[in-house]
């Protein structure tokens, strides 16, 4: 492993690297922090404007980027973050909640003449019922069964949406209305700076509120779940409710980003929705660190963001992220920035076949013994 | 029939996921492309064998069965090298670290795009584009020709081939499992892993073997598959490997014979409700039917557990 060791000799600098920069960073002060978020921010925001070579993305538009694939990754990655990185849930189906979103602002915008500051608010309330009803059954299941169903629900939103026509068929549905002009800033088809500053905004207000909810009762509660469901069950911890509560919260913010999605793009069809968005989204959360919040928007901007600047390679860029995928789940599989508390968690595991119990699954064991073969 | 024929291939991958669910506790995500890199292993051996897409491919008695005997064998041994490989370089070094499942599943998802992109390159796929479909053709090697029909299942020769090759792979890994030492191992550490280790174990070993076995079984279905559709893609295994996994979680994940009995029912509803509800509905149909039995009995069909069903 000649290829393993040199890789090593790369990596292990650049982690001992990130891991002093988080050190001086919570030595600083709380207004120095607050400063260098305040900078980064407006960074942020000039960011269309800034012609970076480096950044640049040759053969697509960088302010498109941005939007899609970055931002939306980030929005996503934020919402299954939730549902992963803090209840320790497996949801592989995750692009259902972004397509109901989507379908919701299409529907209600082509059809009702609704504009968007209105509809949004519905597409998230319709997306977290869809996660109310998906999870109820599903939630008390063991994890790898939750896996496999949302999955399985993925596919069935997708292929429901191309078989029925009252929702476009696979020719989806186009003609969807636009933002209407806000603070100012007009929405249209040819200039993605106001969506991108809109995504912006939107993730900004979704960081604040998941950092809120990380540190209230219910974001320990989900910890307890996380770490072990069925101490957690009997310290009081009504499980079921709360692992329903993430999931449906999760479902929330992907029915977000999917309303905004589909109000830039004008027209969706069910091929948006495919699986492969659900797993490189997941892919965000992992590769970042399950649980930590930089870490996820960290890593959703990395899986956006490298396929579009490496597209000169064509061909064999999505061969080389896979690959690259692969080498970072080597060299650090608790994600690139993990979550501390989480990752003295896993640590401590010693694990079944040497492979870890714990992730999105609680239950080492199966909880029954039926066996009539 | 047709339900029988896509039910065996789904039973045949089911067992790959199962083998390696029963050992690891994980779902090896990349499982449906070693399925796929087994019908490209089919592919490159009729190439070999000078068998050319045409009227020519068809052949007859002894040399029909010592070609589907040498396709086959290239093809589970196209697979079985890539459960390996996969196996190696995927999840041993995780193992090693004490990773979680999510990154193991993280990885898995990378090693399934690396392969699938790979066999998208030219080199790899002679691909043929008619209308808006795109494939890689696989020569008819086998005369379709209606042996008998009963009611309306029409009894072809290339189905009751697939039925019969699957039957005898499956009762191989079964005997295999149940009867030879290394068998006793994989029940062992499905078990209790660490027990097994100080029972002396070679866990390694153990691990290597199911991954290599989990790929032959794929490897066969690859090959019927392609003997079935007659084409293949780098995408295929995608469908197919949600199916497979569906399979093998209706029939009771880790159990063998649950993988078997996942494969068939799940293959005969999807045809059922294929043939109620149009075909475009196959598989919302399947997945309901996934949802719906785990409501009534989540351990599935027949139960978990490799090494609980004969221990």
């Amino acid at each position: 492993m000649a290829v393993a060791r040199s890789l090593r000799v790369v990596i292990a600098p650049v982690r001992r690297a990130t891991d002093v920069a988080r050190q001086r960073l919570d030595d600083a002060g709380r207004p120095t922090q607050i400063g260098l978020v305040l900078i980064a921010l407006a960074l942020l925001y000039i960011l269309p404007f800034l012609k970076i070579p480096i950044l640049n993305t040759p053969r697509s538009d960088f302010a498109s980027v941005l939007f899609f694939p970055v931002g939306i990754y980030v929005l996503l990655a934020i919402g299954l973050n939730i549902v992963v990185g803090l209840a320790g849930l497996l949801d592989l189906g995750y692009v259902a909640f972004f397509a109901i979103g989507g379908y919701t602002m299409g529907l209600l915008g082509v059809n009702a003449h609704w504009t968007f500051y209105e509809i949004l608010p519905v597409a998230v309330l319709a997306s977290m019922a869809a996660g109310f009803i998906l999870g109820t059954p599903t939630l008390r299941l063991r994890g790898d069964y939750l896996a496999i169903v949302t999955l399985g629900f993925g596919e069935i939103i997708r292929i429901t949406a191309r078989n029925s026509d009252p929702l476009g068929g696979p020719r989806g549905i186009f003609g969807i209305p636009h933002p209407s002009t806000t603070f100012g800033v007009k929405f249209s088809l040819l200039d993605p700076k106001p969506y991108y500053w809109l995504l912006l905004t939107v993730i900004v207000v979704m960081v604040l509120m998941v950092r809120r909810l990380e540190r209230s009762r219910v974001g320990r509660a989900w910890t307890a779940i996380r770490e072990d469901e069925d101490a957690a069950e009997l310290m009081g911890v009504p499980t079921f409710k709360f692992k329903l509560w993430a999931f449906a919260i999760g479902a929330g913010i992907g029915g977000m980003a999917g309303c905004i999605f589909a109000t830039k793009v004008v027209s969706i069809t069910p091929d948006n929705y495919t699986f492969s968005l659900s797993i490189l989204t997941l892919a965000s959360v992992v590769l970042g660190g399950a649980g930590n919040l930089l870490g996820v928007v960290v890593g959703a901007v990395l899986v956006a963001y490298l396929p579009e600047r490496f597209r000169v390679f064509d061909e064999a860029r999505v061969m080389i992220f896979g690959a690259a995928l692969v080498v970072v789940m080597i060299f650090r599989p608790q994600g690139l920035i993990p979550n501390r508390q989480r990752a003295s968690e896993l640590t401590e595991n010693t694990g079944q076949g040497g492979m870890g119990t714990l992730g999105a699954e609680v239950v080492a064991r199966p909880p029954t013994e039926v066996s009539d073969a | 029939m047709d339900g029988l024929t896509i039910g065996a291939i789904y039973a045949l991958v089911a067992l790959g996921y199962t083998l390696v669910y029963g050992v690891l506790r994980l779902i090896n995500f990349a499982h449906s492309e070693v399925f796929m890199v087994g019908t490209f292993g089919a592919l490159w051996a009729t190439r070999w064998f000078g068998i050319k897409i045409g009227a020519t491919s068809v052949h007859h008695g002894i040399a029909l069965v010592l070609i589907l005997i040498g396709v086959g064998l290239v093809a589970m041994a196209f697979s079985g090298a890539t459960a390996v490989l996969l196996e190696r370089i995927a999840y041993r070094p995780l193992r090693k670290h004490g990773a979680t499942r999510l990154a193991a599943l993280i990885s898995a998802i990378g090693a399934s795009l690396f392969l699938q992109e790979l066999f998208a390159q030219k080199w790899f796929a002679q691909r043929v584009h008619i209308g808006i479909r795109t494939f890689t053709p696989f020569p008819r090697i086998l005369a379709k020709t209606q042996l008998f029909s009963f009611q309306k299942a029409n009894f072809r020769t290339d189905k009751v081939l697939i039925f019969i090759a699957a039957i005898i792979m499956m009762v191989v890994l079964d005997r295999f499992v149940a009867g030879t030492r290394l068998g006793r191992g994989i029940r062992a550490v499905a078990q209790d892993a660490e027990t097994a280790t100080l029972m002396g174990v070679n866990i390694d070993r153990v691990i290597t073997v199911t991954f290599l076995l989990g790929g032959i079984m794929a490897g066969a279905a690859g090959m019927l598959y392609v003997i079935f559709f007659e084409n293949t893609l780098n995408t295929i295994g995608f469908v197919l490997g949600i199916k497979a996994f569906t399979a093998a979680v209706l029939g009771g994940i880790g159990n063998l014979r649950g993988a078997l009995l996942g494969g068939f029912s799940l293959g005969l509803l999807e045809n059922y409700g294929a043939s109620i509800f149009g075909s475009q509905w196959k598989d919302v149909i399947s997945f309901t039917i996934l949802v719906l039995v785990l409501m009534v009995r989540p351990t599935g069909l027949l139960g978990e557990a490799i090494a609980k069903a004969r221990a």
